[in-house]
């Protein structure tokens, strides 16, 4: 009796489970595609936010960063594609202080593992979505992330 | 409502009356097998459209849209593609079989295929014992898997066809079961005449829990009989390359790829026939109105209607399920397909004797 009741149930288990299974893929059916054709829909296309696309150094409006060139990112990184170039500068109080001359980020040795924005301590590094990175040549991969004439914000 | 028999008995009158009547049979037969290549070639066509579609659709992709308006022209493509690859030779295999096994498989499914009622007096094989015959030809198509599997000298091959002669024979019995539970309800085996008991309402609706039980065993069936998913055994690409198929290629590997698809269609179309009505428009008894207007939609119409409907249902299936191991497919045919196959059966037959259905 025991086998019994035992081939009934999973029977009827197994049926639901079918059941619930049509059901998913029938949501899934009206749902509305995840697909973009790329080049036609250029100017409309979307992007998870999630998608590492480029490394940026973000910018207020007053051409401000956040980066006091620490270089735990170029510590950070694998292969060895962020350089930070830095100058000592003394302050009026007299102490010694780190000032960013130019942020370099080699596109072509990046593998995009986001241990760099991870390591950043004050968030000075992001990456964005754009994805159209073809160049003519290998040089035009390297870049300058912080902007001529830029600064460091001042933290109180 | 469109009568076809008009059309075909004025053209016999035409011949018979400018040409001797055995002339004019032997005409009317070979137009008649052109017509159905032609239909055959185009289901099959729209049908590898529709499953590349519809597959998309389900894993929310939007299928192939680059090759013409919505990716219409993919078909043409396709087909021309197969049509100009080479017949390759092979080595060790017994040539005359290996040539031969893929007609096999298009000829079984060509001859049931023959068997469909599409419009009111246009069945092409309309004889008493029609369900009868449409099993037996559409179960001819395993001789020519196992030939294929057997001819091909390979381990795949020979694999994949023992697993197909397994499985499409277990099968057939759950279809016989659900085929016979319609022929004690309709008391006939003629499809043409299973359509015309149909007249006032269909199957589904007239034949109540049984006729339902029996139309979703014989789909479960009916996809395991194609070697589709989620019982596509005998291909099982991830562990046998193609399975029966992988020493094939050109036009023979298309052989066996277009009566994949159209034995899933002539599985829709039986089971639209004899559950749906067939070619049978909807018909709600009180509602005169009604029924006229649905009188004047054309049987074929109907037909592939509910045809193409029941692929869609074949397809949501394949789609949706996780394939399963040849023992766990078996045990599935034997200790639970058929027993309710068979208490369906007995369901059936209580139904009929006490005058239960509507």
């Amino acid at each position: 009796m025991n086998n019994f009741c035992k081939y009934f149930d999973s029977f009827f288990r197994g049926l639901k489970t079918l059941l619930v299974g049509l059901k998913t893929t029938i949501k899934v059916f009206f749902r509305k595609k995840i697909t973009e054709k790329y080049p036609e829909n250029r100017a409309t296309l979307k992007i998870s936010d999630r998608f590492r696309g480029t490394l940026t150094m973000p910018h207020d409006e007053n051409n401000q960063h956040n980066c006091v060139a620490c270089g735990l990112c170029q510590n950070a990184c694998p292969n060895g594609t962020i350089t930070v170039h830095f100058e000592t500068v003394e302050n009026e109080e007299g102490k010694k202080t780190k000032v960013l001359t130019n942020y370099e980020y080699d596109l072509g040795t990046c593998i995009f593992c986001q241990l760099c924005v991870n390591a950043c301590p004050h968030n000075a590094i992001t990456f964005e979505n754009s994805f159209e990175h073809a160049v003519f040549n290998r040089e035009k991969l390297v870049k300058k992330l912080n902007r001529d004439g830029s600064t460091v914000v001042n933290k109180k | 409502m469109f009568d076809f028999s008009v059309v075909s008995s004025w053209i016999h009158q035409f011949l018979t009356s400018v040409m001797p009547e055995g002339l004019a049979i032997f005409l009317e037969c070979l137009v008649v097998g052109v017509c159905i290549l032609a239909a055959y070639a185009v289901i099959a066509m729209i049908l590898i459209y529709m499953e590349r579609k519809i597959c998309a659709w389900f894993q929310c992709r939007i299928g192939p849209d680059r090759v013409g308006k919505f990716g219409l022209l993919q078909l043409f493509a396709d087909v021309i593609k197969m049509l100009i690859k080479e017949i390759v030779e092979l080595k060790n295999t017994d040539k005359f079989l290996h040539a031969l096994a893929p007609y096999i498989v298009i000829l079984s499914s060509i001859l049931a295929f023959a068997c469909l009622p599409i419009n009111k007096g246009m069945e092409i094989l309309d004889f008493n014992i029609g369900v009868v015959f449409l099993v037996a030809v559409s179960s001819l198509g395993v001789i020519g898997i196992l030939l294929a599997g057997w001819s091909s000298n390979s381990k795949y091959t020979m694999i994949g066809a023992m697993r197909s002669g397994a499985q499409i024979i277990s099968y057939e019995l759950s279809i016989g079961m659900c085929l016979l539970a319609v022929a004690i309800f309709t008391g006939t085996l003629q499809f043409s005449e299973i359509v015309a008991f149909q007249a006032d309402g269909w199957l589904i609706f007239k034949g109540h829990i049984p006729a339902v039980i029996a139309f979703i065993v014989y789909l479960i069936a009916g996809n395991a009989e194609t070697n589709r998913g989620p019982f596509d055994m005998p291909e099982a690409e991830s562990e046998l390359t193609a399975g029966y198929h992988t020493e094939y290629s050109g036009m023979h590997f298309g052989f066996f790829y277009l009566s994949e698809y159209l034995n899933m269609f002539i599985i829709a179309g039986v089971a639209a026939t004899i559950f749906l009505g067939g070619w049978m428009p909807l018909h709600i008894s009180g509602l005169e109105g009604f029924n006229a207007i649905m009188d004047y939609i054309p049987g074929f119409v109907w037909f592939f209607g509910k045809a193409f409907f029941v692929v869609f249902l074949l397809m949501w299936m394949r789609w949706t399920f996780v394939r399963l191991r040849i023992d766990q497919l078996l045990k599935f045919e034997w200790k639970i397909l058929l027993p309710i196959g068979l208490f369906n059966l007995v369901l059936m037959i209580l139904v009929v004797v006490f005058k239960l259905h509507f």
